[in-house]
């Protein structure tokens, strides 16, 4: 037997959490399942339980947008079904209807939803380097949380290594949590940056804070570097260095004890896959996103996405296609059409949509940083598999796309799904085919999207 | 040692009050203050949550938000653990020491 409800929301960042919001006033019962213990998602991420400090010291100058959605779920206790702590670990679409697979705390259970909107949010978009393996190396947004969630810095000698606006935010965070990073690299070539900064300038408010970060770091004494070209993580046991190659070639090592690296964001998409959403390449950004128009309807009918497990868009436009992937299903199944309010956040959306186009051309994922990839480095965290293996398998045996070259390699097999890695398989693939990215594919997801204890796979709790 | 003179690979950019929390790295006792992750009470101590399981290395985490799955720890008792979403509890023993392939 499996609990049967209307609407089911996954993740309750911004998206899920305005959703929620939405559907509640209409009287309707979303149940909102999210895989932390508090909502906000990964961007107004919430200390755990006894190290709670001021918003201000966290969120800095999202400290009110950040109260504001934390105070979204309390406010709705008894309008909203939240499940915290609840992995949403499988969805299959069948007969008009959703089967979601879920575990909480340590049992796993079944539901079937009308409706669903997928709200899962996105993680850093890594790309190998040599030393990235290290302790002490981290995604930017690891060394973001571990100050927001935790009041931890990466490091007492942090470099920052980025391709895109959250470095200087981070930098600014570091400051300002009175850890001064000893370096902070742009890799973004400074070509790029300039071509598309006049899209960047059309969205006033964000290009102020955008440069309001870069100001602070400039200014507060902080050696930065753009254009840089290539990065090496030095230490045996655990990060004692970096080394970096500027533009004109030479290479500079500095002393640190942890660094930040990352560049871009990726969706988090796997359960639109499941759920049988047709996925697109976007030329733009460089990735695979499930197919969704500005409604926020997919390709499966009843299947709702926002947020950045959509497509990469910041937590502004994931609160704005929260409330509109909740106003079409509402619509859509015979409720109330806001008209007005519809329009406006559509305007709004198609703002936000453009903005993000400037921007991601302003930052690229630099890609190019692999050509020179030594053969010795992983790429594959999880399973240990090596640049050099990957090139040697696409050469011999000659797969043309990444769920092939998994087979034959493990490259993408580990616990972590190809989060980290499968992406950086399709651009060593595209590499030796002519650069065809698209041809190169995107890795399938698999269920259970994320590794489950065996007591939980055993342990079936029955709601009935 | 307090919890919050650090020599581990995070260390706490100011001193937080808290309930103290009691729990084992390798046999060793270690302390660390409500609310603190796993990753957070072991890496403010040391810089390692585990060995890599197919080479050389330590592992110390990577994405601290559930995704990257390289911060899993082994429990005494013989269970794992996703040391960046699960807080650490009284009593919690920890190893990371050896390896044990999976």
């Amino acid at each position: 037997m499996s609990e049967a409800v209307k609407i089911a929301i996954v993740g309750a960042g911004p998206a899920g959490v305005r959703a929620a919001q939405t559907l509640a006033r209409e009287g309707l019962k979303p149940v909102l399942l999210d895989e932390a213990m508090k909502s906000g998602g990964q961007i107004y991420r919430q200390p755990p339980d006894g190290a709670e400090r001021p918003g201000a010291e966290i969120y800095g100058l999202e400290a009110k947008k950040a109260a504001a959605i934390h105070a979204i779920v309390p406010a709705l206790a008894a309008d909203i079904d939240y499940r915290p702590r609840t992995l949403t670990w499988n969805i299959v679409a069948a007969d008009g209807r959703f089967k979601l697979d879920l575990m909480r705390d340590d049992a796993v259970s079944t539901m079937t939803a009308d409706r669903v909107i997928l709200a899962t949010g996105a993680v850093d978009r890594a790309l190998p380097f040599p030393g990235w393996t290290l302790p002490g190396v981290f995604t930017l947004g690891a060394a973001q949380i571990a100050l927001k969630s935790q009041g931890v810095a990466i490091g007492r000698r942090v470099a920052l290594i980025g391709a895109g606006p959250l470095l200087p935010l981070i930098v600014t965070q570091y400051m300002a949590a009175g850890v001064d990073p000893v370096v902070a690299l742009d890799v973004t070539p400074f070509a790029a940056k300039i071509a598309a900064w006049r899209g960047l300038i059309n969205q006033p408010a964000t290009a102020a804070k955008g440069a309001l970060y870069l100001l602070k770091g400039r200014f507060g004494g902080v050696k930065t570097q753009s254009g840089v070209r290539a990065i090496r993580a030095l230490g045996d046991s655990r990060v004692a260095g970096l080394a970096y190659t500027t533009a004109d070639g030479c290479e500079h090592t500095i002393e640190c004890d942890g660094i930040g690296a990352s560049f871009g964001l990726r969706s988090e998409s796997q359960l639109a896959d499941l759920a049988g959403g047709r996925f697109e390449f976007d030329q733009v950004s460089g990735q695979w996103q499930p197919v969704r128009d500005i409604s926020g309807r997919s390709s499966v009918s009843g299947l709702y996405l926002a947020g950045d497990g959509a497509a990469i868009g910041g937590a502004d436009a994931a609160e704005l296609a929260g409330e509109r992937a909740a106003l079409s299903l509402l619509a859509d199944q015979g409720g109330t059409v806001h008209e007005m309010r519809i329009r406006k956040l559509d305007r709004a959306l198609a703002r936000q949509a453009r903005f993000r186009r400037a921007l991601e051309a302003a930052y690229p994922f630099p890609s190019h940083m692999l050509d020179d990839l030594a053969d010795d480095t992983i790429v594959c965290r999880c399973e240990g598999v090596t640049a050099g293996t990957i090139r040697k398998t696409i050469a011999e045996r000659g797969p043309t796309e990444v769920n092939r070259l998994k087979a034959f390699t493990r490259s993408g097999m580990g616990r972590c799904q190809g989060r980290m890695c499968a992406h950086v398989g399709a651009e060593l693939l595209a590499r030796a085919n002519g650069g065809d990215l698209v041809a190169a594919g995107r890795q399938r997801a698999q269920a259970p999207v994320k590794p489950l204890p065996l007591p939980a796979a055993l342990n079936v709790e029955d709601p009935t | 040692m307090t919890p919050d003179k650090t020599t581990g690979l995070l260390h706490r950019v100011k001193p937080r009050p808290g309930v103290i929390i009691r729990f084992t790295i390798d046999g060793r006792a270690a302390e660390a203050r409500a609310g603190d992750t796993l990753l957070t009470a072991i890496l403010t101590r040391g810089a390692r949550l585990r060995k890599f399981e197919f080479g050389d290395g330590d592992r110390a985490g990577f994405c601290l938000m559930g995704a990257c799955q390289d911060c899993w720890v082994r429990l005494a008792e013989g269970g794992k653990v996703r040391a960046c979403s699960t807080l650490v509890a009284d009593g919690m023993a920890i190893v990371t020491e050896g390896q044990r392939h999976v």
